[in-house]
């Protein structure tokens, strides 16, 4: 194609080309592997730019508009930087009966950050239900969960998390 | 009432999610007699377990089956692992503590239903959950249970772990089948449904994990032991998530039909700081709310709580004391299922933020006289109006905490203030 204009801006490891090769065995088409690739370039690449889109278009053979459509659907796939610790907070409503509230307001305070901000070290967010109901309030760090959090006990998890 | 344990059993044994400690627990002991049955026989002890689906809609399990029996081949079965409803958080423990039941249950399935390719379809924040169904997997796999040729009888049964990637809505099962196809999650229309035009085209099974669990139970015991641990037209067990203001929240497995006053002053430990209670949501946050006098000998089945106004849902219990507000409770549910539309139609995308903007309006003390028969009226409008039941959910909460607590929203109005700050 004359339009088609081929940026390799993103380097891929051979370990990461060995998981992509394996992740794509799961399916009968390279399309349904979409959710997963991103998954393993967000983790490979911090999140999930444009030359992200633009290098799990080229690998699925899908238009890029469709990427951007999917990644941009979905709240997991970060379209910004962000930090070090991704601090997500469940906002919704047996979280919020035990007191999410006051576990926000008290990392807030204790990190002097709204919740959208992103510094070197924490991004800051509320998110919907995580699915752990029965030991809320939630926080998911990163790929991990902090459960039965109190206002005090979670300015101890942020201070252990270097 | 018979208090039997059929899927938390065994879960406090050390490794029990390992396989080498299933198989000493007799795990994976199914399979033959799975197979001698034949599809015919399974599916008719189905039907007489009286199963049905775990997720929310209570679909009996059976009749669902025996839809794919004279459909093409490939088909696919796909597990609806989403967990996403609030108040919901039992999938999560017998994934974490019963693996190996699951798989269990998944490939009878498939040898039930001639089915060569399975997927677990897993919410995207459960990353160490995926993990461990992975690691079992691989279990599965080295041991012979999973693969080209399951215990040497010929049959294929492979099974793959997908993750979600942040998205309520793909707990329907049409949404779910285009995330796993590497879409958005948005719902298909019914029909066709996926037992005739599901995974990439094919016919296809969605059961959620709790119902896939009970699999291996039935198959062991026949259907009628399923059938007389419950009630009438409702089998087995329920595992029951308490949350909210409750002394003791968590997974509780009980048998269907148990009540749910019970669950809450007994089974959970009564409610939180000695209050009394003011209103609970038996199903997960979309299943309209009910009030203490409501839930009295309340029975947990389907047809109890339909009967009762509600629904049994996910049967995720929230328990809600006195003193909450539940006009900032309303606008907590309304901002999760504005976020979760889809987008994909007017009723929902539009309807569902007005909702919301109007209960919020209304709790930060700036509502006006119409607004809660603005609400009322737009929730009718997204009733049953759209191509999945989300807009349904985010109807039903709007409309019952309205019908039960209607006083609440007026004084917020009358004194311009939330009476409960």
């Amino acid at each position: 194609m004359v339009f088609k204009v081929i940026k390799m801006a993103l380097e891929i490891s051979k370990a990461l080309n060995r998981e992509i090769e394996n992740t794509l065995k799961k399916y009968p088409n390279k399309e349904a592997a979409l959710l997963p690739l991103l998954h393993l370039l967000q983790k490979e690449f911090g999140y999930v730019k444009k030359e992200v889109m633009e290098l799990a278009a080229e690998r699925l053979d899908v238009p890029y508009s469709k990427v951007k459509g999917v990644a941009t659907f979905y709240t997991m796939y970060d379209k910004k930087p962000v930090g070090k610790y991704h601090l997500q907070i469940c906002r919704n409503i047996s979280c919020s009966l035990r007191g999410a509230e006051d576990v926000l307001n008290s990392v807030k305070e204790h990190l002097n950050m709204e919740v959208g901000d992103t510094n070197e070290k924490f991004t800051l967010s509320t998110v919907e239900c995580l699915g752990a109901c029965g030991t809320g309030p939630v926080m998911q760090v990163n790929d991990d969960y902090y459960e039965e959090l109190t206002p005090e006990s979670v300015k101890k998890i942020l201070d252990s998390l270097k | 009432m018979k208090m039997v344990k059929i899927l938390t059993d065994k879960i406090d044994i050390p490794n029990y999610h390992k396989i080498d400690v299933y198989l000493k627990e007799g795990g994976y002991s199914t399979i033959e007699k799975a197979l001698d049955m034949g599809q015919e026989k399974v599916i008719s002890e189905l039907k007489v377990s009286n199963l049905r689906g775990r997720g929310g809609a209570g679909f009996p399990t059976g009749m669902k089956w025996s839809f794919i029996t004279n459909q093409a081949f490939p088909r696919y079965l796909t597990v609806n692992a989403d967990e996403g409803e609030p108040g919901t958080f039992k999938d999560r423990l017998i994934m974490t503590k019963n693996p190996h039941l699951l798989i269990e249950g998944i490939i009878l399935t498939c040898l039930t239903l001639e089915i060569e390719t399975s997927y677990i379809y897993i919410r995207g924040e459960f990353v160490k959950e995926a993990q461990i169904l992975e690691d079992a997997i691989a279990e599965a796999y080295e041991k012979g249970f999973l693969g080209d040729n399951v215990k040497e009888t010929g049959k294929k049964v492979h099974l793959f772990v997908h993750r979600g990637a942040g998205a309520y809505v793909c707990g329907e099962e049409t949404a779910l089948i285009n995330s796993l196809e590497g879409k958005k999650g948005q719902p298909r229309l019914k029909p066709p449904f996926p037992a005739v035009v599901g995974l990439f085209n094919k016919p296809t099974i969605v059961n959620n994990v709790e119902t896939i669990a009970n699999i291996p139970f039935i198959i062991k015991n026949g259907g009628q032991a399923f059938a007389d641990i419950g009630v009438e037209r409702n089998g087995g067990t329920r595992l029951v998530g308490v949350s909210g203001h409750i002394n003791k929240p968590g997974v509780y497995e009980l048998p269907m039909g148990y009540p749910l006053d019970k669950i809450i002053y007994e089974i959970a430990g009564g409610i939180l700081n000695d209050k009394k209670l003011k209103a609970v949501i038996p199903g997960g946050s979309s299943t309209p709310v009910l009030k203490p006098d409501e839930i009295r000998d309340l029975p947990m089945d389907y047809d109890s709580l339909a009967k009762a106004g509600s629904q049994l849902g996910s049967a995720g219990v929230i328990v809600i004391s006195e003193g909450t507000c539940m006009v900032k409770l309303l606008a907590t549910l309304e901002k999760f299922y504005a976020h979760e539309s889809c987008g994909q139609c007017t009723p929902c995308r539009e309807g569902v933020p007005w909702v919301r903007d109007l209960v919020v309006r209304i709790e930060n003390g700036g509502g006006k006289p119409g607004d809660i028969d603005k609400i009322l009226d737009i929730c009718d409008n997204m009733e049953g109006t759209t191509i999945c039941p989300l807009a349904t959910a985010a109807a039903w909460p709007a409309q019952s905490f309205i019908k039960q607590f209607r006083h609440e929203f007026e004084a917020h109005i009358n004194q311009h203030k939330c009476p409960f700050n």
